[in-house]
């Protein structure tokens, strides 16, 4: 049986300057299914999951998510899809520095318009549930880099997004730390129904994965599903 | 790493004599260990009978005369060969080169044949991964020296696949 | 042997090593280098120090050549007043062929003011004023160009006539202060007023007289104190700039062996380099500022282009002196920042800002301000320790503000997204955002001050009386005045005050100043509001005993015998007045009870009323007046003291809008500071849907808040130091607030639209590539 996909890019193309950095990538990503993006350095799998993400847009080509098309989208309406259907998880800097880990997971419910006291309910299950409660009221610079990406996790799942984006989500732990960390974000996401897209250069990383696909060259080379 | 498909990939570029074909091989793949002439003449014994090459004769006698020559059945044999993954165990590396200087010889996409091996790698790996995350701590560890292996010969594909430009002008040098 | 012994370490590297000017100087050449050849970024930040510097630097070098234009200013005028003896006195020297008689006469057009001498030739070879090459014949006029213009357009109509229509010539450069200035030279035949000096030489009798006007010099002292500071806070903002990119780069250079203080010299070296181009820079400014400096003056201030020249020893003191504070700024700033091998610590964050140490200046400051409370004299003697008191109370508060952002903002709680994050990040550090807001706090401290002050002189001068009433001093009591007065348009009514000497029989100390006048004259002066002939009405100075009815005095000058004895009828009302220590009274001839005054002797002043729907009628009454006689003087309400009133406002002006300028560099620095410091932040907040509306606003309050507790500071700072300003200059203390309200309005709204006007650059820069970091 084979679902109409959730997220889809087709044919995109995008240049930096003098860098072609997407050159005619093609990638189908389906409803729950988690997604490893490899590749190595500088070959566009960022960028792609960037513009898949409705953060960058693609000179051509076109991302559509859910039946509607990201280019057709206003940035307003870009960015409450990010809030509201999509979570993200990068490699580091992504925490709020002068918010605590509470009030960092809290913030995309905030964002989306939920109180202080439900955000901040919700947040704490979350932390309780990848094991970083003991962070809850510190600041990220106080957590360590293991606990500091588990609160990132936290952060992506809490609004129950449809598609987590994480790139490089392990790239500065160390690998017990990025096992776990992996097992935390693929279990949660497996459980919430969420689809992930996962940028990754470590093969044991992207073993979590259902699939992997190789971008190589601004392009992908796509293997097929193998379930 | 099977012989008999080197020899034949070998051979897809054009007709070698026995001894011209023992020298290719040696001087490609087998820098620990040479072929015997034995060796040699045994197994294109064997690809003619199952007519994956055939023998073309020049004026004159003796097995320094014969040219062999592949077959489209010996040519099919070799894509097909390269376009199977090898089942990710260790030790992979010398039959993974092999296929990829072959690729290289023959005008085959060598990349598709790194990734049809990471592919299947990577298949190994996810299977080890769900038997570390149900199994025991016996099971993990077992798991992670496994996965540890085949991250590494995984490496090895990526690092490969990222120098195949210098590969091929060394190899059809 | 079979190896090679190494080289012999040189044994300077073993011990604690000598730090020569060499080192110096190889080190801050790194640095410069480093500063040079960082890439875009480096420049950037380069080019954002050495702007900064490059405004404060201009802005100092115009200060220093105030000394230069005004002095090239009173030198040229010095010579106009012609330092002669009065020509009345027994000491008059006897007229000589190159005597001449002057008389000085202010006359006014509209707001500005019009300086006349009116001279008489006693011999045949008359010395010339300055600026004027030939020989004045009587009803020869020579003007400076500026009021030539004016008598020629159509707005100089009603100037036309009133000392002769016979321009002879124009006044050079040398016999004037400016190039707007207002002159004229009338020649006539015989000076009519008692006041004329007998000159025999222009410019070589005395200095001049250097009016020495404590409150002036008090405002234009403080005034450049007012305005530098802010400059000052500025440029050591500016230096700070883009530290954090710059501390990283120096713990890549403490990893390879660079120690702590060779690390300082380097970032001093840096900063250097910034320094030096900002002084390149605020030259080319300043030398650019010079071709237009003179339009920006008011005209009664205005100079010559050849006057703006700074002064050698203070041009060279800011050649010396901002560098070096530069790399002091740098090298202090860097106290609070370990620059160890593997990052950066900041220390700051960890030790709490302590108040006491930075109320030390603030006390400071006042106590050097204390002499101020005795008044006026005390000003001129303390006048160094007065700048510097001001200027360290402004640096106190700039340094308190840290401290006090830092103790509110603890205790703030969370709001909304924005205001968590605003208040959040303050909390984290607040550092660089108070940064860029002390330089506004200290800008507003100082306009509210100078505005406090300007605002309390000129209400202690009192008030403009209105267009619709003149003085005519000098005139006399003859017919002939009243009735062309009374003919000439605009004028409705015209009354005559009569003077009379009178001394007091109880032998009062203050002098007393006697008027005689019929009700309708009196009346004209709208001091009172009813009369009856036989009322008497008395004022005396604010702490001065009003005399009481029934008071007796003399009437009549001693010298002269004739000496009549008066009481004060019970008749007597108060009226609103008295000035400059004088009991005035307004007497009406019924009250004189019969004294007969001879009143063709006593001088007289005119008391004119005037229709105030006609166009310039004081100009046309001035005319008028000066065409009966030249010396006689017309004034409207208090025109000269308005006048410099309206000067020293027009000066704020200019200051103000140099002081917007620094407020919305500043701003731009913690935009770009924002840019930097949080390029990824914000590109990951974008990245998870934040609105942008939300992080504008984040950054807005992040502005806001240190901005609203800076103006509070500012505004309980500057209407103090204005009190105190405003008791120095015995003036009653009171505060504009309406002014206060819309200066510190008008910098918080300059504030927040410049950063909300980059807010878009902001994110568009933040668009570009704040995600791609690996």
């Amino acid at each position: 049986m084979l679902d109409a996909p959730l997220l889809t890019a087709d044919g995109l193309h995008l240049r930096f300057g003098e860098t072609q950095a997407l050159n005619d990538a093609s990638l189908q990503v389906h409803a729950g299914e988690v997604v490893a993006l490899m590749g190595p350095s500088g070959s566009g799998k960022s960028t792609l999951l960037h513009c898949l993400a409705g953060i960058l847009t693609p000179d051509s080509g076109q991302v559509t998510y859910d039946g509607r098309l990201l280019s057709q989208m206003s940035d307003v309406e870009r960015s409450a899809l990010r809030r509201e259907e999509f979570g993200f998880v990068f490699q580091f800097g992504q925490l709020v520095p002068e918010l605590t880990c509470l009030e960092n997971v809290a913030l995309p419910l905030r964002l989306a318009g939920t109180s202080r006291r439900a955000a901040e309910r919700t947040a704490s299950d979350w932390l309780q549930r990848l094991e970083v409660t003991d962070v809850a009221d510190k600041r990220p610079g106080q957590a360590s880099g293991g606990q500091g990406q588990r609160v990132a996790v936290a952060r992506a799942l809490v609004t129950s997004p449809r598609v987590v984006f994480a790139d490089e989500p392990t790239g500065a732990l160390d690998s017990l730390n990025g096992e776990r960390v992996m097992q935390l974000l693929i279990a949660a996401a497996r459980d919430t129904g969420a689809a992930v897209v996962l940028v990754t250069h470590e093969a044991r990383v992207a073993a979590y994965s259902d699939r992997e696909a190789v971008v190589r060259d601004g392009r992908v080379r796509e293997q097929e599903p193998v379930r | 790493m099977s012989v008999g498909l080197t020899l034949l990939g070998l051979l897809q570029s054009g007709p070698r004599h026995g001894y011209d074909l023992k020298r290719a091989y040696d001087e490609r793949f087998g820098h620990d260990r040479p072929l015997h002439y034995g060796q040699v003449y045994s197994t294109l014994a064997r690809l003619l009978k199952n007519g994956l090459v055939e023998v073309e004769s020049e004026p004159g006698d003796g097995p320094e005369r014969k040219r062999y020559a592949i077959t489209s059945a010996g040519v099919s044999d070799v894509a097909a060969w390269l376009g199977e993954p090898e089942k990710p165990e260790p030790y992979l590396q010398s039959t993974l080169y092999a296929k990829v200087v072959l690729a290289l010889l023959t005008g085959r996409d060598a990349t598709d044949v790194l990734d049809t091996q990471r592919a299947e790698h990577l298949r190994s790996m996810r299977e080890l991964t769900r038997r570390k995350s149900e199994g025991d701590l016996a099971d993990q560890l077992i798991c992670d020296h496994a996965l540890f292996h085949l991250e590494a010969d995984l490496r090895w594909l990526e690092l490969t696949a990222a120098r195949l430009d210098q590969l091929a002008t060394h190899v059809t040098r | 042997m079979t190896t090679t012994a190494p080289p012999a370490a040189p044994p300077t590297t073993r011990r604690r090593r000598r730090v020569g000017p060499r080192q110096w100087a190889a080190d801050l050449a790194l640095g410069i280098r480093l500063s040079i050849g960082g890439g875009a970024s480096g420049w950037t930040r380069l080019a954002l120090i050495s702007t900064g510097i490059g405004i404060g630097v201009t802005m100092l070098l115009v200060a220093t050549t105030i000394p230069a234009v005004m002095g090239a200013r009173s030198d040229r005028i010095a010579d106009r007043p012609a330092d002669g003896i009065w020509a009345a006195s027994d000491e008059a020297p006897p007229p000589t062929e190159q005597s001449i008689l002057v008389d000085h006469v202010r006359s006014d057009f509209r707001d500005r003011a019009i300086d006349g001498l009116v001279i008489q030739a006693e011999g045949s070879d008359p010395v010339r004023p300055p600026g004027v090459s030939q020989a004045l014949a009587p009803g020869d006029l020579v003007v400076s160009p500026a009021l030539a213009r004016l008598m020629e357009s159509d707005e100089g109509a009603p100037l036309r006539g009133r000392w002769s229509d016979r321009v002879t010539g124009e006044i050079g450069p040398t016999g004037l202060a400016g190039p707007e200035e207002l002159v004229y030279y009338l020649g006539v035949e015989q000076v009519s007023n008692d006041f004329a000096m007998r000159v025999t030489a222009f410019g070589e009798s005395g200095t001049g007289s250097s009016h020495a006007d404590p409150t002036g010099q008090l405002l234009g002292a403080v005034g450049l104190a007012l305005l530098l500071a802010p400059v000052a806070i500025f440029v050591s903002t500016a230096v700070r700039f883009g530290g954090e990119a710059r501390d990283r780069r120096l713990a890549a250079l403490r990893l390879v062996g660079a120690d702590t203080s060779m690390s300082r010299r380097i970032a001093a070296g840096e900063t250097l380099a910034g320094a030096v181009l900002g002084l390149g820079l605020g030259g080319l400014l300043f030398v650019g500022l010079g071709q237009i400096a003179h339009r920006l003056v008011p005209a009664d201030l205005s100079f010559y282009p050849a006057d703006f020249q700074p002064a050698p020893v203070l041009a060279a003191l800011v050649v010396v002196l901002v560098p070096l504070a530069a790399v002091l700024v740098t090298i202090s700033a860097m106290q609070r920042v370990g620059v160890e091998p593997l990052g950066v610590v900041r220390r700051a964050a960890i030790r709490r800002r302590r108040l006491w140490g930075r109320l030390v200046l603030l006390i400071g400051g006042v106590a050097l301000l204390s002499p101020l409370r005795s008044g006026g004299d005390a000003v001129s003697a303390n006048a160094p320790a007065i700048v510097a008191g001001v200027v360290i109370l402004l640096v106190g508060m700039a340094v308190l503000l840290p401290w006090l952002v830092e103790a509110v903002v603890r205790r703030m709680g969370a709001g909304p997204v924005a205001w968590q994050l605003a208040v959040r990040r303050l909390q984290l550090d607040s550092g660089t955002a108070v940064r860029s807001v002390s330089g506004v706090a200290v800008a507003v401290t100082g306009l509210i001050a100078m505005h406090g002050m300007t605002a309390a002189w000129t209400a202690a001068i009192g008030d403009d009386s209105g267009a619709d009433t003149a003085q005519v001093y000098y005139a006399s009591t003859d017919e002939r005045w009243i009735t062309r007065l009374e003919q000439t348009p605009g004028v409705n009514q015209v009354g005559t005050l009569t003077s009379v000497t009178v001394e007091s029989t109880q032998g009062g100390s203050q002098p007393v100043s006697m008027q005689v006048g019929d009700c309708a004259t009196l009346l004209i002066g709208r001091e009172i509001d009813a009369c009856t002939d036989g009322d008497v009405f008395v004022a005396a100075e604010q702490g001065i005993p009003v005399p009481e009815a029934g008071s007796v005095y003399l009437l009549g000058d001693a010298r002269d015998g004739e000496q009549q004895e008066w009481t004060m009828p019970a008749s007597t009302h108060r009226f609103p007045g008295g000035e400059f220590g004088y009991i005035e009274m307004l007497v009406t001839p019924g009250a004189l009870a019969g004294i007969d005054l001879d009143r063709g002797t006593t001088p007289a002043d005119l008391r004119v009323a005037l229709d105030a729907s006609t166009p310039d009628a004081v100009d046309h009454l001035r005319t008028a007046v000066s065409r009966l006689d030249p010396s006689a003087h017309v004034t409207s309400g208090d025109e000269l003291m308005t006048r410099a009133a309206e000067t020293v406002r027009q000066l704020l002006l200019v200051a103000t809008g140099a002081l917007l300028v620094i407020i919305g560099a500043s701003m731009l620095v913690n935009i770009v500071e924002q840019l930097r410091e949080r390029r990824q932040l914000l590109a990951v907040l974008l990245a998870f849907g934040t609105r942008r509306r939300t992080l504008s606003w984040s950054i807005l309050w992040q502005i806001a808040i240190p901005m609203v507790l800076g103006l509070v500071l500012a505004v309980a700072t500057g209407t103090a130091l204005a009190a105190i300003l405003q008791t120095a200059a015995g003036a009653p203390v009171q505060f504009d607030w309406l002014g206060i309200g819309a200066t510190t309005g008008t910098a918080a709204l300059v504030a927040l639209l410049t950063t909300a006007a980059s807010l878009p650059l902001l994110w568009r820069l933040t668009r570009a590539g704040g995600l791609r970091s690996e």
